[in-house]
């Protein structure tokens, strides 16, 4: 038997970490953000709990202004995976119509995404949330544990997460709190994509290179993915052919040049990259520390 | 510098070092050369740098790795932060841990997932005291290899004999210290001396690089040759068909048909398939997370362990261990907890420690508790007897965390020194004079009523009352009243927590005693504490504990304050004093709750009567 292989031992290591939380949720829910670290996700849950389901619905915390593309996926995934999806909208951003043109991406972000997470998980009395996070993605998340205990208002405080040795999770909770879990802790980028690859992961096209309708803001290429995009006076969009290293909300998520159109050559551009992945997300410039700020608020 | 196979192998190390060795700096300098930094990362490293940086506007390496907002203001590292960078030959992540002092637990957590430590020194001050710290921890956790990297070369003017002085103190101490496999590296970590590349300055070092030998070090994964390990994390039943056992090899490997043993309870069964999404085994070994199928039917749960049958580990329900106590809360002799080892969660209580360690000079101190960051070897006791081998043995199975009852917080992490089994030392005498046989001759059962509440709430009062009755009544009693145990069984207690817990804890034992001899127990103490409530509760059989909250408002009671000692306390005589400046737990749900304002200890006592009349208690 030759040594694991990094991405095996990962992958292992995953499907140890879901089955632990499993074993003590009562209410468990994966948070499905549509995106290739969800996909990922979802593909070692059902490898963990194989012959039978993942014993969780999916949650997506929509925002109505995802790509279309995005949409699609879900629907298709959802009813390909069998598992019950739960798609929640905050109900204020809906009646006030919050959107990143009149109440740019901060306030959008944070009322759709923060506050509708808080109001879904509250309402399906979830106390143990799986998410896709990796420690790799930016700074703050470096320390976040694998098992982050947050408390009844969902507040994440850094100097009081429990310590974790070995693979020895304490996933007990006191009443009122919750675990957000991260069985994607130690996977880098790459790995991910790795992974995607060796394993013939479904992900949504949009992660591939092809000429799409694109502006140009400040440097930063976003798609115009339906008509409620506010065009300048006299801008008009281009053919580009990019790809998206992370998806979310289309007017918020900036697009790479890229010719990379298959997963091979997307793994070849990454080795070679020069920018983070995050370097497309409006919300994460906005003022230093945002991601660890948003996190203490109760967002992934 | 990145393939695309995934099929590299990973290595997980540790750095540490004191506050200004350039441990951060080191770690900002491997990913920055691995080219692990991207552009958008640099450009707001050079606008932190020009911020919060100490290199006066140059690119300040250990930006890149200070995570929190907190942190980067005060510029130092609160907490352990998990780094990745790779090479073509290898992934690695590291585990970046602060050098202050009061972080032992930092340090603790990030060794326990370590193959490797780096353990960095700055080479104009030498092997200080927090590099013996650090290398105790190492060894303490297990880790196998040390690198000794000697930073700040520059300083020195690269020199030769100052790096042979460090090496040889350090070799000095290691040795004492009996950590083996250690290995010593020169660097400057601030102008990459040695590094990722090889350094002119250094022209008389003819080792490896520091990153040529992170590459190519042979981190030992023998655990396939160890005898079979798995405990059990999930039953998967998805069908009445399929009945699986979920969880990850932690050593060894397995075949369908071998033989296994399934502890605690000690059955024999078979493998019959090795299931996975990927399609069943004939073969799988340690570190995969696989569903066992077993030939026979068997009664598993979570928190079984699967193991060969030849070399089984130990079943104990006692044990000797190194405790790292990680909370604020400190630890208290005899007080339950919770003990998690593999996925199995047992309750636990603690001797005083044997000793603690003095990390700084390594010494045994007496100790009566474990406070926050200190180290320590206790004795323990479990409910029940678990399966667990020595930490040397088995990182996985020798290792646990220590949870509190009630916050469910965290408290400890523990190695097992050795485990001990009480029927191996002490022997349980049976004497043909039963309980039972002691229940019959007296006419009636024997029970520990238990009451507890403020000083002043009438607990001495109802007790005695009610022993008066239940004497009229022909019952065989003894009441046990706090003040007149410490004045002899106890009288070497006093009122600090530790203390409360250990005077409950011989309470509770002499209750025990005196319900085998047949006697209706009652036992007056304020006994403060929910923890050491249940555990006087826990010794007793199912029923034979009666808790009698006996309520009283604080106010009321001090209104009252028979003996005087509200007031004292108040004037500050009395440290401790519950209610005062210690607290008071009330009883969640005890069996009988008496209001002292409005009723009556005579309505008390009687309440009390009829409920031992309807358990038949008495008759």
């Amino acid at each position: 038997m030759p040594r694991l292989s990094n991405l095996d031992r990962l992958e292992s290591e995953s499907i140890y970490i879901l089955r632990e939380a499993v074993a003590s949720a009562e209410r468990p829910v994966m948070f499905y953000s549509i995106g290739k670290d969800s996909s990922a996700l979802l593909h070692l849950a059902k490898k963990a709990f194989y012959p039978g389901k993942p014993p969780f619905p999916l949650l997506h915390i929509d925002t109505m202004w995802e790509f279309r593309e995005m949409y699609q996926f879900r629907d298709t995934i959802a009813s390909e995976s069998g598992l019950e999806l739960i798609v929640h909208l905050n109900p204020y951003c809906v009646e006030n119509d919050i959107n990143p043109f009149d109440y740019g991406s901060a306030v959008h972000t944070d009322l759709w995404k923060t506050e509708g997470l808080k109001q879904a998980l509250d309402a399906g009395r979830f106390d143990v949330a799986l998410a896709g996070a990796r420690r790799d993605e930016e700074r703050s998340r470096a320390k976040e544990r694998v098992f982050s205990v947050r408390s009844a208002t969902h507040q994440w405080d850094p100097k009081a997460q429990r310590p974790e040795l070995w693979s020895n999770y304490n996933t007990m909770l006191a009443s009122g709190q919750s675990l957000r879990v991260f069985p994607l802790s130690n996977w880098t980028e790459l790995d991910v994509w790795q992974y995607i690859k060796r394993e013939g992961i479904e992900i949504v096209p949009l992660y591939y290179a092809k000429p799409r309708p694109i502006v140009n803001r400040d440097g930063t290429l976003i798609m115009v993915d339906d008509d409620r995009f506010r065009l300048e006076p006299g801008e008009i969009p281009e053919m580009v052919s990019v790809r998206f290293r992370t998806l979310g909300c289309y007017p918020l998520t900036g697009a790479v040049r890229s010719f990379a159109s298959t997963l091979a050559e997307i793994i070849e551009e990454l080795s070679y990259a020069s920018t983070s992945e995050r370097e497309g997300r409006v919300i994460d410039r906005d003022t230093p520390g945002s991601m660890e700020r948003k996190r203490q608020n109760g967002y992934f | 510098m990145l393939d695309d196979r995934g099929e590299k192998d990973l290595l997980r190390l540790i750095t540490c070092g004191s506050v200004d060795d350039g441990k951060s700096t080191l770690i900002g300098r491997l990913l920055y050369d691995t080219q692990l930094v991207y552009s958008d990362t640099l450009e707001q490293l050079e606008q932190d740098s020009k911020r919060h940086g100490t290199r006066g506007g140059d690119v300040d390496f250990a930006l890149l790795v200070d995570g929190l907002a907190a942190e980067r203001e005060q510029g130092i590292t609160i907490d352990v932060a998990y780094r990745f960078f790779a090479t073509k030959r290898r992934e690695f992540i590291v585990a970046d841990t602060p050098g202050h002092e009061q972080y032992t637990r930092n340090m603790a957590t990030g060794a326990s997932t370590a193959d490797l430590a780096l353990i960095l020194v700055d080479a104009t001050k030498g092997v200080l005291t927090q590099t013996k710290r650090h290398s105790f921890i190492v060894k303490l956790l297990g880790i196998k290899r040390v690198v000794l990297v000697i930073n700040k070369l520059d300083l020195v003017g690269y020199s030769q004999e100052v790096f042979e002085a460090i090496r040889q103190a350090y070799d000095t101490f290691s040795t004492e210290l009996s950590l083996k496999n250690v290995n010593y590296i020169p660097i400057s970590a601030l102008l990459g001396d040695n590094l990722t590349l090889r350094s002119e300055n250094l022209s008389w070092y003819k080792g490896p690089t520091l990153l040529e030998y992170l590459e190519t070090v042979l981190v030992g994964d023998d655990n396939d040759e160890l005898p079979f390990r798995m405990p059990i994390q999930n039953v998967f039943r998805p069908n009445s068909n399929f009945r699986g056992f979920a969880g990850a090899i932690f050593q060894g490997k397995i075949k369908p048909k071998d033989s296994l043993l399934i502890l605690p309870s000690m059955q024999r069964a078979t493998v019959k398939e090795i299931v996975t999404a990927d399609g069943n085994l004939s073969e799988a070994s340690s570190g995969q997370s696989v569903v066992l199928t077993l030939e026979e039917e068997r009664d598993i749960s979570r928190g079984d362990l699967l193991v060969a049958t030849d070399n089984p580990p130990q079943i104990a329900d006692r044990f000797r261990a190194t405790l790292v106590w990680m909370s604020d809360q400190e630890m208290l002799p005899g007080r339950p907890y919770l003990l998690k080892i593999g996925t199995r969660v047992v309750p636990v209580s603690f001797e005083s420690p044997r000793y603690e360690v003095n990390i700084n000079t390594l010494e045994h101190l007496a100790a009566r508790t474990l406070g926050l960051n200190s180290i320590g070897v206790c004795h323990g006791a479990l409910g029940s007897a678990v399966a667990l081998e020595p930490y040397t043995k088995s990182r996985e199975l020798g290792g646990f965390i220590v949870i509190d009852r009630v916050t469910l917080e965290t408290l400890a992490a523990g190695m097992i020194d050795f485990g001990l089994r009480r029927s191996d030392n002490i022997h349980h005498q049976d004497f043909e004079v039963t309980r039972d046989a002691r229940a019959r001759l007296f006419r009636h059962k024997s029970a520990v009523v238990w009451f507890t509440g403020l000083s002043g709430a009438g607990k001495s009062t109802i007790a005695n009352l009610l022993e008066r009755k239940l004497y009229l009544h022909g019952i065989h009693t003894y009441v046990l009243d706090g003040d007149n145990v410490r004045s002899g069984l106890n009288k070497d207690l006093g009122f600090t927590d530790a203390d409360r817990v250990e005077n409950i804890r011989r309470v509770a034992e002499v209750s025990k005693l005196m319900v085998d001899a047949g006697l209706l127990v009652l036992v007056s103490f304020i006994s403060p504490f929910r923890a050491e409530r249940e555990l006087a509760r826990g010794m007793l059989a199912e029923g034979d504990f009666i808790e009698v909250f006996v309520d009283l408002a604080l106010n009321v009671a001090e209104a009252r304050d028979p003996k005087g000692l509200y007031k004292k306390a108040r004037a500050g005589q009395l440290p401790h004093f519950t209610g005062i400046d210690s607290p008071y737990e009330t009883p969640e749900s005890p069996d009988i709750h008496i209001n002292s304002e409005s009723l009556a200890p005579e309505t008390a006592a009687e309440q009390i009567f009829q409920v031992l009349l309807d358990k038949g208690i008495i008759t």
